[in-house]
């Protein structure tokens, strides 16, 4: 794809789980620390003092959005280093305990390092990754049954990316407290998209990404329940009081502090407008395209995201034919992660395997408009449409595979 | 997201030849739903027995797409004999080259096209007889052995990419490993592993200093430089690089690619060789 192609027609942008679009307003508060105010937060004279004191309010609104304390947050570079943290942390206060319980369809950035700890540690762990249901939920007595005298932590994510399924953490918080368990839950799909008020729950550890709510790539914050043991990854400097060294990567924590307020003032909005054009998205698709199913559990699940299958077709070939009318999607599908089977979320929810080649996730933000969803509805069928002309499978659709039987494949 | 080339997107949006045809000489499947792609190729010949028409249908990604509507183009107007000819590597060059993770794409292209003149002749499909390797995707050594012959893979994960063998649950990542060198010619000599396993520090040591005298210095001492073990603590050992070496850019390779190296093959191979500082 030619850079000139794409600056020709506008990008309809529906992948607001893989990043978000930096808010107009976040980036205006982050320039000036670009420029003008360059100063160290760390420094002892003024000029680098007022940048600190920038930090300090940037804390004190991601604090406001999940209902947690400032000196409970710890400012991380992503994501995925604010999992790892958390995980490590809690082992290494249960150095004794062996046991991990984590579901099967956790991020990456959980569910690899789950599996590659012994790297880390050097301890193998057991790890226990939970199933899921048809619909993506989990089962709350399997995972009470789960838990184990030498459980150290328990990793969930709060909302799936995939299908923006909803775990109940808050309630697996309080079991796994019950039981003297540390609770950790990867929270980067949910933040800013469904209310989250920490001072009611027992959670000890929750992970957050700027980027995916409409703040810079590159900024995450690792949440630390006053009193939770904690124990550095990132070992340097005293910033963020010893618990991360490095120096602060201050104009991504201004604007992160920003997002976090835009995301409390639009929450009303991204449950109601959003979810109401994510409704009519879903809905207009179901109807229009005979053999499509929705994917996860219809109410328990994030505002902006729904993820459908459309049986007989292969998702990076929808991809590629909604890139043409600029609209910016992602798959499940084996072809476009680059390996050769289904996402693990959708082999983990038991999607047959007619559909879960052909899965297709459709995440909006406040910045999606009614037109852009008339338009998907519109565009959408007549490729799905096309592509299953062209798929031997379509017709004789009942009739089961071509060749399947001499491929035992294990995706199904 | 992949590059493509131009071809490929054209083949793609605009594929050629998609359809059926009823009264086909030759019809040829491979692939299937469960394994993400999946092929139906149709072609009928002419009073000359030349294909005068072919036709697909194809399940699955971009590139596979691409490959089904590039091959038709390419056999048209060719006998048999001429067709049965063209490779993978002939379908992906046509196409301006593929993404090398999506090679199978171009492998699915070639193997309808044999079940297709196979069917015609009424013979078996030759690459199913042999035994099926990956059951993932239902991939035969044969098709293995031909894609390491004839695209000169070097690599499991070369193999993958061409055949999708082993790029499921991985059991048989072995039996590629020896299928490929079979292919290679490389008869893998066993060598009995004599390295000893729970050595005392004292042991170590000593072995180090016998490895160190045997074979290392002789060698370093070619170049002008010595070596001297000043400490060994569980797996680390602290050496420090002498004469030459001691001022050679080069003498952390020396120390990780040769040294290390030596240590792990002849005394412990969970040694870790550190300079001193």
């Amino acid at each position: 794809m030619t850079s000139a192609r794409q600056d020709q027609r506008p990008v309809i942008y529906m992948d607001n789980n893989a990043t978000t679009r930096v808010a107009p307003e976040v980036l205006e508060a982050m320039l000036p620390y670009f420029s003008d105010l360059y100063g160290n937060p760390s420094s002892m004279h003024s000029f680098g003092g007022q940048v600190g004191r920038q930090v300090v309010a940037a804390r004190r609104q991601v604090a406001d959005l999940i209902g947690a304390q400032p000196e409970e947050l710890i400012f991380t570079s992503c994501g995925t280093e604010s999992d790892s943290t958390a995980i490590l942390a809690a082992l290494q206060a249960n150095s004794e305990k062996r046991h991990i319980v984590t579901t099967r369809v956790e991020h990456p950035a959980v569910k690899n390092l789950c599996e590659h700890l012994d790297r880390l540690t050097g301890h193998k762990h057991r790890v226990t990754q939970l199933p899921v249901d048809r619909e993506g939920m989990l089962d709350l007595e399997q995972y009470e049954a789960a838990l184990a005298d030498d459980t150290a932590v328990v990793s969930v994510m709060w909302a799936n990316n995939e299908t923006g399924v909803i775990f109940p953490v808050e309630e697996m918080a309080r079991i796994a407290k019950s039981r003297g368990i540390l609770f950790h839950t990867d929270a980067v799909q949910a933040v800013g998209k469904i209310p989250i008020n920490l001072a009611d729950s027992v959670i000890d550890f929750l992970s957050i990404s700027g980027h995916k709510l409409h703040a810079p790539k590159g900024i995450g914050v690792l949440y630390v329940r006053k009193g939770a043991p904690f124990a550095p990854l990132i070992i340097g400097g005293h910033q963020e009081k010893g618990r991360r060294g490095g120096t602060e990567n201050v104009a991504a924590i201004v604007g992160l502090g920003r997002a976090c307020e835009l995301a409390a003032d639009r929450m009303e909005e991204e449950n109601g407008r959003v979810r109401a054009l994510r409704d009519k998205l879903e809905r207009g698709l179901l109807a229009q395209i005979p053999s499509s199913l929705l994917n996860g559990h219809p109410q328990k699940r994030l505002p902006n995201t729904t993820n459908i299958s459309f049986e007989y077709v292969e998702g990076e070939a929808i991809l590629l034919h909604l890139d043409q009318y600029g609209i910016c999607a992602s798959s499940g599908s084996a072809c476009t992660s680059g390996s050769l089977e289904p996402s693990h979320v959708m082999r983990a929810m038991g999607v047959p395997f007619t559909a879960a080649h052909g899965s297709v996730r459709l995440s909006l933000s406040v910045y999606n408009t009614e037109a852009e969803v008339d338009f998907v509805v519109e565009k959408l069928p007549g490729i799905i449409a096309k592509l299953r002309e062209m798929s031997p499978f379509w017709q004789s659709s009942h009739q089961g595979a071509v060749g399947g039987a001499s491929c035992p494949c294990s995706c199904s | 997201m992949w590059e493509y080339t131009d071809k490929v997107r054209d083949h793609f949006m605009n594929p050629r030849n998609v359809g059926e045809i009823p009264d086909a000489d030759g019809v040829g499947e491979v692939g299937s739903l469960a394994c993400g792609d999946a092929l139906k190729l149709f072609f009928k010949l002419g009073p000359d027995q030349r294909i005068a028409d072919a036709k697909f249908k194809t399940f699955g990604c971009a590139s596979a797409i691409a490959s089904s509507s590039a091959l038709t183009e390419m056999i048209k107007g060719l006998t048999l004999e001429e067709a049965a000819r063209i490779s993978n590597e002939d379908i992906a060059d046509f196409l301006g080259g593929l993404p090398k993770e999506k090679m199978h794409c171009s492998v699915m292209g070639r193997e309808a096209l044999e079940a297709a003149i196979a069917n015609y002749r009424g013979a078996p499909i030759p690459m199913v007889q042999g035994e099926v390797v990956c059951e993932c995707f239902g991939v035969t050594d044969l098709e293995i052995r031909r894609a390491i012959k004839e695209s000169k893979l070097k690599t499991v994960e070369e193999i993958t990419n061409f055949t999708k063998a082993g790029g499921g649950c991985g059991r048989c990542v072995e039996r590629l490993e020896e299928i490929l060198r079979e292919e290679r010619h490389e008869v893998q000599e066993i060598i009995p592993d004599q390295r000893k396993r729970g050595l005392t520090n004292i042991q170590k040591i000593k072995l180090i200093e016998e490895l160190f005298d045997r074979e290392i210095r002789p060698a370093l001492r070619k170049d002008g430089g010595d070596i001297e073990l000043i400490d060994l603590d569980g797996n680390f050992v602290t050496v420090a690089l002498r004469g030459a070496c001691g001022t050679c850019k080069k003498s952390q390779t020396t120390l990780k690619e040769y040294v290390e190296k030596k240590l792990r093959e002849q005394v412990l191979d969970s040694l870790i060789v550190e300079e001193a500082r």
